[in-house]
């Protein structure tokens, strides 16, 4: 397809779809569903290792190698909290990545936004490259384009709701506002057509994790989500037709035989 | 010594820097990152990391997360 790459930070990316690892039910299934997303840049949480087990290293056994890892904050409620972990995950993986969550409370886990741009600014200034997951807010995301970030990420419904988008408007008016950077929907994508609807925006990728992992078969909905975001991307490519009020017959309307006319 | 490890309190043999304690606990120093007193130490740094009784130390590792 004539299309530009997806590049983020400076990384070209194969693919528009970027995928959790998260609550899958073995590390086999994760390792399958991470190969039929087509996905090539997958996130990770920072974690206390478990000293009283064996750490696993099954988890890192079983992520393909070739993918760009992004670290997540996922679990922070404030700026500092969020900056420490991040600098936990730039050493622990030795990546100036991260994909910044700064949460504002635990029912709808939706993002802090003074606690966001706070960390968002001591991130940026220490050499981060930053990948902002933010409300649907256009006017914040461009605050934060501004702040230099990497992408703006904003959510289509709250992490884990598989809501879809619920304010498609705003994601349309953050892809407007947004210019220099990608914008990525991240979070509450459930199904194929959620993520067809995002890339029909005009949104340059989609993040989504429990919508595959929790599916029945999370290797069949890799597969889905794959084609859903190829599909939508072709169609916001394509540039669709207009929407009509009423019917324009796709057939000519001249030279039918002599048929009765409506009244 | 005593040190607080991940949030609790441990009693190990004394062990003079983060690179004995990673060695003590059978931690190979790969993909793990590692805080003393809440700043993170470099992975070269861990042999002059000294360790006092009483020391706060976090050592984490990524796991599968969105």
């Amino acid at each position: 397809m004539n299309d530009r790459p997806l590049v983020i930070a400076g990384r070209t990316l194969a693919s528009r779809l970027i995928v959790g690892t998260g609550k899958y039910k073995t590390m086999e299934l994760m390792e399958a569903a991470l190969r039929a997303s087509g996905a090539d840049m997958v996130t990770v949480a920072i974690r206390r290792v478990n000293l009283n087990d064996r750490p696993a290293d099954e988890f890192w056994r079983h992520l393909p190698k070739d993918m760009v890892i992004l670290p997540n904050t996922a679990g922070c409620y404030n700026a500092a909290d969020a900056v420490r972990v991040s600098r936990l995950a730039r050493e622990a993986l030795d990546t100036p990545l991260i994909k910044l969550e700064v949460l504002g409370d635990p029912k709808t886990l939706l993002p802090d936004a003074a606690g966001l741009v706070e960390a968002t600014k001591i991130l940026v200034a220490e050499g981060f490259q930053v990948l902002a997951y933010t409300n649907d807010d256009p006017i914040l995301a461009k605050r934060l384009e501004d702040l230099g970030v990497a992408a703006v990420m904003p959510l289509a419904a709250p992490i884990g709701s598989g809501r879809g988008i619920q304010n498609p408007i705003h994601i349309q008016f953050i892809r407007e506002a947004v210019t220099s950077v990608p914008v990525i929907v991240d979070a509450g994508v459930g199904t194929a057509s959620d993520a067809a609807v995002a890339m029909e925006l005009g949104v340059d990728g989609v993040l989504m994790n429990t919508a595959i992992a929790e599916a029945q078969d999370p290797v069949r909905m890799a597969e889905a989500m794959r084609l859903g975001v190829d599909a939508g991307r072709r169609a916001f490519l394509a540039g669709r037709m207009p929407r009509r009020e009423y019917a324009q017959a796709s057939s000519p309307v001249t030279g039918t035989v002599s048929i009765a006319r409506p009244q | 010594m005593k040190l607080r490890l991940n949030g609790e309190d441990r009693e190990i043999p004394t062990v003079a820097t983060l690179a004995d304690l990673l060695a003590h606990l059978k931690l190979a120093p790969g993909r793990l990152a590692c805080e003393v007193n809440g700043a993170v130490v470099r992975r070269a740094d861990y042999a002059a990391a000294a360790l006092r009784e009483g020391d706060q130390i976090e050592i984490v590792q990524m796991i599968g997360g969105g």
